[in-house]
């Protein structure tokens, strides 16, 4: 028996005639200009947000809206906040050393640093 | 401290097993790759697209329309998370977009092909999701951390697409002998082409060592293509089809399937641009840039709008 299958050749996009090549059109809008905001998302009631992610947009109203159709799609959230990255100050990774080393040798910090009795139970 | 300090600094964190993070010293060159792979990585997610989205519109069922519209909206959030993880190494995202519309960016050349018949809806979902999702696995360990985040989310979407490709080829190899010859006609065309996705053999690939040792990658082309060979032609017999390969045949001795070679002129000719949808594909991406130009222009205005408004009933209650 011999079948013979419809192929669709390109598609939705046409032929030649719609090439564009390598013609970049320059327009004044910049969607890099929109500010970047961070998201943090709540997966479940009860839990804390969590950072998921970055995305652009105009104003909080777009980001939390683009948050939604991004980090959401799967009913990963029940809640978002969003902030625009430039209001974030972060630590200096070069100071992590007299930042955090000064906790290293606080062993006594630890409950496990206490031996005590096994009739003691849980403590 | 002088630079070499840094750079044994920085190997002794990688061979630890410590993630690098934005902030972080890094070498120039590390940076660089990691750049360029993302933002290839990212422009792949994006042009993908294309493909696909050309048959949500001929879609047999209500179903397969749903679920081809979910799968093309994760691509786009995949590309976004790259995009975004390749920012934070200080590229902007529109130079990144303009270096894809002007062709000087690469993308996953499997996107050169045309989708010609509904079936190929399954064979992508199944051999080149498949495929992307052996390289993506082993990229969710890459040792750039925003990277491999990104990654670890998108693995988490991509089962579905490559379980959802399967099926419907399943569900074509059930079906009469015309939709059995397009289930089989559309592995053939996607085989090989799946295959070079791996990238160059390991004896032709500049960037392998280097990328090893940074481990931004963590196994080589040869060995995630040999993986990759090694689980399809076990699925294929649940198709009850054929792979394209007369020199297919397991190896008891290596414990892996013996095949043939990849047509590496075909190879080349497409990642050069002269595969068959290269300039369609860009003529598509610059379209749409093109198009929704007025629909960033109107947001913005709307942005600037908005926080006047604000602005001013906020001065009002202050007074």
């Amino acid at each position: 028996m011999k079948i013979n299958l419809t192929k669709y050749y390109y598609g939705d996009f046409g032929g030649d005639e719609n090439v564009a090549g390598n013609e970049v059109k320059k327009t004044n809008d910049d969607a890099s200009a929109w500010p970047l905001w961070e998201i943090f998302v709540r997966s479940k009631q009860g839990l804390d947000h969590k950072h998921v992610g970055s995305l652009h947009a105009t104003d909080a109203q777009m980001a939390i809206e683009n948050a939604r159709d991004v980090y959401t799609r799967r009913q990963e959230g029940v809640s978002i906040w969003v902030i625009e990255s430039k209001h974030i100050t972060a630590s200096n990774p070069d100071e992590a050393g007299e930042l955090y080393e000064p906790a290293v040798d606080k062993i006594y910090r630890h409950p496990t640093f206490y031996v005590l009795p096994d009739e003691v139970g849980h403590m | 401290m002088n630079i070499q300090h840094f750079e044994q600094l920085f190997q002794s964190k990688i061979d630890k097993e410590i993630k690098i993070e934005s902030k972080d010293w890094m070498p120039e060159a590390y940076r660089k790759t990691n750049i360029r792979q993302i933002s290839q990585h990212a422009h792949s997610e994006i042009v993908g697209m294309l493909p696909e989205g050309n048959w949500i519109s001929r879609a047999p069922s209500l179903k397969r329309k749903a679920i081809l519209i979910a799968k093309v909206q994760d691509e786009a959030g995949h590309g976004l998370y790259l995009y975004s993880a390749a920012e934070t190494l200080g590229m902007s995202r529109e130079e990144m977009i303009a270096d894809l519309n002007s062709g000087k960016a690469k993308y996953s050349s499997i996107f050169n092909y045309p989708s010609l018949t509904w079936a190929d809806m399954g064979a992508i979902g199944w051999l080149v999701d498949g495929a992307a999702i052996l390289n993506q696995v082993m990229l969710c360990r890459t040792s750039y951390g925003p990277y491999a985040r990104a990654l670890v989310r998108i693995c988490k979407e991509e089962s579905f697409h490559q379980r959802q490709g399967f099926e419907t080829l399943l569900v074509l190899s059930k079906g009469t002998e015309e939709q059995k010859a397009m289930c089989q006609d559309a592995i053939n065309r996607w085989w090989w082409p799946s295959l070079m996705m791996f990238g160059p053999k390991d004896s032709e690939s500049t960037n392998n060592d280097q990328s090893m040792k940074w481990k931004i990658k963590r196994k080589t082309n040869d060995e995630l293509r040999q993986q990759f060979v090694d689980m399809a032609a076990e699925q294929v017999k649940v198709l009850g089809m054929a792979l394209p390969d007369d020199k297919l045949k397991w190896n008891p001795t290596t414990k892996h399937y013996n095949w043939g070679e990849i047509n590496w002129d075909e190879f080349w000719a497409v990642v050069k641009g002269n595969g068959p949808c290269n300039k369609q594909r860009l003529a598509a991406r610059n379209k749409a840039h093109n198009d929704g130009a007025w629909v960033r222009e109107a947001a913005n205005a709307y942005a600037v709008k908005k926080a006047k408004a604000q602005a001013a009933k906020e001065a009002l209650e202050a007074a």
